[in-house]
Order: C-alpha cells, then sequence, then structure tokens
C-alpha cells in the first residue's frame, strides 16, 4: 500500500532524521535545560565556535561521497595555524599572505593524498592517516610551546565582529548586549552554499556523486574517476586551508593541540547529516546540520552537569556509533528489499 | 654448461629470496644495522653490570630494543590477524591500552584511594579483570566490524577518540600509583634474572600464538575470510564470527600490552601512555609484507617487522630527534612502504625491469 507513494530516497531519509533530531534536540533543550538556549546568541555562539568545523565537514563530506575518507583534517588544522602563527609573530608577515601559507598547506595536503589515493589506488585510510601522524609531527618540528600570535593588523581582523540587529538581548545588569558573529560564520555559510550548489548543479558535483556510488558505470559514462577523485581530495585540501585559517582567527595562537579530534568530529557530522561511508550518498545540508546537532548535544551535555572534558569525547563517540548503526541497518533493508 | 646452471641456481635463489615476504623486514633491518654501523658501533656494545637497585643485568641498545619493542610486538601479533580476517586496521589500540591500564591500576587501587599502601587485590586478578575488560572493547569493535559491516577504521575511530576519556572516567581522573615493587618486576627487572621480563612476556605470546596457529584452523580461516569472504562462506566458515574472533584476540593482546606499560611506570598518564602506537602497530604489519587489503599473512615477519619499527625508533632517539617529532618521520616511512607495495606501482616497475631485459638481450 504504501508503495503507491513516493519512496523517500536514501539521502533524503537520513537528512529528514537528522533535521528532526536536530529540531527536537534544541527544543528539548529550551524546555527542560532553560539557562542559556533560549537567548539568540546561545546559537550564535555555537556557530562561532563551530565555524571552522563546519568548512572541514564540508570537504570531508565531498571525499566521502567519493567513497574515501581523510582523517589527516585534524592534523592539518594544527600545523596551519602553527605555521601561520609563526610567519605572522615572528617574520612580521602581513594577513594576505598567512592567508595564502593556509590555503597552500591545505591544497599540497589534499593533492598529496589525493595523488595517492586516486593514481597509485592506495587505501585512502593508510595514506590519510599518515598525512595526520606527518601533520602533527610537523607542527611541533615548527613550534612546541603554544602561543599567541601580537600581530595588529591580525588581532584587528580576528576581534572584527558583526552585529546581526535585532537579535541582541537584556544581560543581568539591564544592558542591552548586540548579538554577533564572528568572521569565520560568514566565510562557513559561503561555503555551505558554494558547495551545495557544486554538489547539486555542477556536472563536477555530479561526477562525484557518481563515481562514488559505482566506480564501474562512472567509468562507463566516460568520466574520468581517477581525476575526480584527485579533485574531490584536492578541494577538500582547500576547505581545510580555509577552515585552518578560520579556526586560527578563532583561537588566535599556535599551538600544538590545535584542532585536536577534529577530524572525528568532521567525519561524525558527516556521518550524522546522512553521508554514507560507502560513498555516492550524501548531502551538504545534511552535514550543516549534522554539525548543529553535535554542538548542540556537546551543550547539552556540558549544561547537563557532565562537563568534565571527557564527556564531550564520550559523547561525540557515541553519537558517530548510533548513527553508523542507523546506517547500518538502513543500508541493509534496502539491499534486501 | 654447469657454471650456467649454477648462475641461474643463483639467480633463482636470489629472486626467491626476494619474493619471500620475509625479505622485507630482514633487509630494512639490514639498513638500519649498517647505518648504526655507520654512526658508531657503540651502539651495539652490551654490558653486564649492577643496576641502580644492584642486581646485575644486562644492558645496551639491543636489549632495550628488545625490551621496549615487547608491548609492540604483541600488539603486531592482534594486529596481523585483524588485517587479514578483516581487511583493515584497528586504530583505537592505544586507547584500548589506555583503558586497559586504567582498569588494572583501578582494581589494584580498589577502594583505598589513588595511593594505596599496599595492593587492593593479587596482580593476578587486576590482569584478568583488565584483559575481560580489553576483551569486551575488542568485542564491540568486532560488532561495529562484522555485524554492522562498518569498515574497520571508520569503526575503531569511535574508540580512537573515546578511549582516552574512558580511561580517565574510569579513575575519575586521578593518577594512581602503585608502589609496591612486585608490580613493577613484570616492566623492569626479577632480581636475580638479568633480562627484562617484558621480553618473556613477549615470548610467551608468541609461542602461544605459534602453537594456536599450528595446532588449529584459525590461521587458515582468517586467510580465507580474508581472501575471499563470499567463497570462504560457500565453503561453510563463518566470516562474520572470524572477523569477530580476530578483534576479540586483538583486545586480549591489547591488555597484555597495557599491563607491561601500566607495569613499567607503575602509574599512568591518560594522554600519553602507548601515544601513537597504533601508527607503530599498523608501520609493523606493514613493514612485514602482509597486504593492508586482507588476505594472507605471515606472523613472523610481522613480529620482526615489529623489532625493525623499535629499532627505527632507538634510532631516531640516537640522532636526537625529539619524541613528539617521531610521528613525521615514521609518517615518511609509511608513505614510502605503502607507495612500493601499490600494485600498479609494482606493475610498473616489473614492466620497466621486463623492457630492460628485453633490451639487453636484443643488444646481446
Amino acid at each position: 500500500m504504501k508503495n503507491n507513494k513516493k519512496k523517500l530516497s536514501d539521502s533524503n531519509l537520513l537528512l529528514t532524521i537528522t533535521v528532526v533530531i536536530f529540531f527536537v534536540m534544541y527544543i528539548g533543550a529550551i524546555l527542560f535545560l532553560k539557562g542559556g538556549f533560549l537567548r539568540p546568541q546561545a546559537f550564535l555562539n555555537m556557530l562561532n565556535s563551530n565555524a571552522c568545523l563546519i568548512i572541514l565537514s564540508c570537504g570531508m563530506s565531498l571525499v566521502m561521497i567519493t567513497g574515501g575518507i581523510d582523517i589527516s583534517l585534524g592534523g592539518q588544522m594544527a600545523l596551519i595555524s602553527m605555521c601561520c602563527a609563526v610567519y605572522l609573530d615572528e617574520m612580521g608577515g602581513n594577513v594576505f599572505v598567512s592567508i595564502l601559507i593556509a590555503l597552500a598547506i591545505g591544497m599540497a595536503f589534499g593533492a598529496f593524498i589525493g595523488y595517492l589515493v586516486a593514481y597509485l589506488d592506495i587505501q585512502p585510510f593508510i595514506v590519510s592517516l599518515a598525512g595526520m601522524f606527518f601533520a602533527r609531527g610537523m607542527t611541533t618540528i615548527v613550534r612546541t610551546a603554544p602561543f599567541n600570535v601580537a600581530n595588529e593588523a591580525f588581532t584587528a581582523l580576528k576581534r572584527t565582529r558583526i552585529i546581526i540587529p535585532g537579535l541582541g538581548s537584556v544581560n543581568r545588569k539591564g544592558i542591552y548586549v548586540d548579538a554577533y558573529i564572528e568572521i569565520g560564520v560568514i566565510v562557513a555559510l559561503l561555503v555551505v552554499v558554494l558547495m551545495f550548489i557544486l554538489l547539486k548543479w555542477t556536472k563536477l558535483g555530479r561526477s562525484f556523486y557518481a563515481v562514488g556510488g559505482n566506480k564501474q558505470s562512472a567509468l562507463m559514462l566516460g568520466i574520468n574517476v581517477k581525476r575526480t577523485k584527485f579533485l574531490a581530495h584536492l578541494l577538500c585540501g582547500l576547505l581545510a586551508g580555509i577552515g585552518g585559517y578560520v579556526l586560527f582567527l578563532n583561537h588566535g595562537n599556535g599551538s600544538v593541540s590545535n584542532g585536536a579530534g577534529m577530524e572525528m568530529d568532521a567525519i561524525a557530522s558527516s556521518i550524522i547529516g546522512g553521508t554514507l561511508l560507502t560513498g555516492g550518498v550524501g548531502n551538504i545540508i545534511g552535514t550543516f546540520f549534522g554539525v548543529l546537532s553535535l554542538g548542540t548535544i556537546q551543550n547539552i551535555v556540558s549544561s547537563a552537569g557532565f562537563d568534565e572534558a571527557w564527556w564531550i569525547g564520550i559523547t561525540t563517540a557515541a553519537m558517530l556509533c548510533l548513527f553508523l548503526v542507523i546506517q547500518s541497518i538502513v543500508l541493509s533493508r534496502k539491499k534486501s528489499s | 654448461m654447469s657454471d650456467t646452471k649454477k648462475k641461474t641456481d643463483a639467480a633463482g635463489f636470489f629472486t626467491k629470496l626476494v619474493r619471500n615476504q620475509i625479505f622485507i623486514p630482514l633487509a630494512a633491518l639490514l639498513l638500519l644495522v649498517i647505518v648504526n654501523l655507520i654512526a658508531g658501533p657503540s651502539f651495539f656494545k652490551i654490558t653486564y653490570s649492577a643496576n641502580n637497585a644492584g642486581d646485575m643485568i644486562f644492558s645496551g641498545y639491543p636489549i632495550s630494543i628488545l625490551n621496549f619493542g615487547s608491548e609492540l610486538a604483541i600488539l603486531a601479533i592482534g594486529m596481523t590477524l585483524v588485517t587479514a580476517a578483516s581487511g583493515g586496521q584497528d586504530i583505537s589500540v592505544g586507547s584500548a591500552i589506555a583503558i586497559a591500564g586504567s582498569v588494572i591500576l583501578r582494581v589494584l587501587c580498589g577502594n583505598a584511594g589513588s595511593h594505596p599502601a599496599t595492593m587492593q587485590a593479587p596482580i593476578i586478578v587486576a590482569f584478568l579483570i583488565g584483559c575481560v575488560v580489553a576483551m569486551l572493547f575488542g568485542a564491540f569493535n568486532g560488532i561495529l566490524v562484522a555485524y554492522f559491516r562498518i569498515q574497520p577504521m571508520v569503526a575503531t575511530l569511535i574508540l580512537y577518540t573515546a578511549g582516552r576519556s574512558i580511561a580517565a572516567w574510569i579513575n575519575n581522573n586521578e593518577l594512581p600509583i602503585i608502589s609496591e615493587p612486585e608490580f613493577a618486576y613484570f616492566g623492569g627487572f626479577i632480581p636475580g634474572i638479568p633480562i627484562p621480563v617484558p621480553i618473556f612476556i613477549a615470548a610467551i605470546c608468541m609461542i602461544v600464538m605459534a602453537l594456536v596457529l599450528k595446532f588449529t584452523t584459525l590461521g587458515l580461516y582468517t586467510q580465507a575470510v580474508g581472501i575471499n569472504e563470499k567463497s570462504a562462506r560457500l565453503n561453510g566458515l563463518n566470516p562474520t564470527f572470524i572477523k569477530f574472533l580476530s578483534f576479540v584476540i586483538l583486545g586480549l593482546c591489547v591488555a597484555v600490552a597495557g599491563f607491561i606499560k601500566v607495569s613499567r611506570l607503575s602509574t599512568i598518564n591518560y594522554s600519553v601512555i602507548a601515544k601513537d602506537i597504533e601508527m607503530d602497530a599498523i608501520l609493523a604489519v606493514a613493514l612485514g609484507g602482509n597486504a593492508l587489503s586482507g588476505g594472507k599473512f605471515s606472523m613472523v615477519s610481522s613480529i620482526l617487522g615489529a623489532y625493525v619499527i623499535q629499532f627505527l625508533t632507538q634510532t631516531l632517539y640516537r640522532f636526537k630527534v625529539s619524541s613528539d617529532a617521531l610521528p613525521a618521520y615514521k609518517a615518511v616511512v609509511v608513505i614510502i612502504l605503502v607507495v612500493a607495495s601499490a600494485p600498479t606501482v609494482r606493475e610498473k616497475i616489473s614492466s620497466l625491469w621486463k623492457n630492460r631485459k628485453a633490451h639487453a638481450k636484443e643488444v646481446g
């Protein structure tokens, strides 16, 4: 009987689950944990602190759609922020060049990993694992101790706040405080929109799906599979560069521990957002909501009294585990039907 | 005529040697030995002298390679099985060692706070409980991989991130310290025996594994599942269970390695213990010439690979590389290894080789 209705495709089903879970969690948090969740700034703060993760997750989704994975992203964050910090602080460089450095490092990683994965056919996990250790090791070679950047042009950029009118709130002392977002959020939203357009309406975007869904038939369709995979990794590297700079803007320091565990968060967000590990299925909007869900549940856990540091790691892992199992069940049901 | 025959025999022997799996770790070992000999042969000196406690012990770099390579060799045993059966690697071993170590210390401390004057439980009980917990976590990974069919590295990524948090949580983020000397025996020396105990523990693990491989069908079944899961199934094997089993065995190896690790220090540091060991374990399997995509395996090569990795670590330390920077160098080694063993690269090299031979023949 239900067959007559239009069936939800995998992608849409997983996306719907994610969006529903996000709204249920957020509304639940507002109702039960009143606290700060009702203020618009609470939501905006979540965006502020997760801007980098949104960008990284977009790159991760892209690679996962083509059937690969990249776990070197967290390591790259540390390396990028450390290199930019050293450049700005000790060589007195200008901000524009530091952005270029960030992009160059990200793209170099992307190109290298992409070449090994696409043209030499090596398992993406092994290559990016090596990439992760390489990036973390290189970071300590550049500088071991964390330090703050005092470059004036950079701190000016870091302090730039974009005020959103109408969403401000009155604090305890009765003073009206404007709601604000950081520059990183604008960049992140721009990336989400651009990636959405790329995946939805361009030839390249569709070939990503084709390659991830079925390599053989993609080849038959005349798609250059190797080049497509390479481009996915290269784009992911570019996004890692952008994300790394956004993280650097947010933290304002160079530190070995920057971006620790971020690859995990990015993979978790993508998977929560409905991207399949097997490739071929995924959606940038879902990924965006995946990041928000992850941020919300971490906020809920810490404001519900579990504020020791280890709870965040355990929560993220539990979320990832849950969604992996859901995916696995959805996939096996699809196969059997 | 006999001369030419001898020549081909020699050539045949050489190609056989090169084709043999154990050739890669042996060659790497030889390379490291040569590098160290050139840099100064004092590296290989073994001395027999009294240590701080007044016991006569052997010391020197070769002994410390064998000593500190023990955990890695034990892990390599389990990792080889997981790699062969599932075609993926477990990247959570470092975190799982933290959990196992934390559990062992928690049991030993009992209710007597984090610095008990005496151990609150026999060491063997603590060790067995650690084994059970580590095997449960191994089973968790195994269920995700075998029953839910999630890629091994993604499935174990869960424990990789959460593991150290769980380890800290078990001991309430305190740093338990066991001050009794008996506990430190397992990571150091028993008075009167001049060889470090971890070497014996590693040897016991190897012997047990050798006996298991010799007298049970585990090795054969694991390879069958790794080579072709479907045909293994058609032959009446249960691939799901064998994959699951390989992860549980790795859990046991993790517990033993964790036990040695905490015994060495008599305490634990959740974020540092066994850091980056997953990389070393994978590297050991790869260096042993085992295909990282599963199938056939050679346990001896993997174990030798593990000691070669430890040798590499010691050599890097010798050249004043800081321990934080080690991963960068090892990552380069991994990349070189996987690139060299990639099928496409091999094909290219062999075709180049053939061309040259054909060319030489023409000229001849």
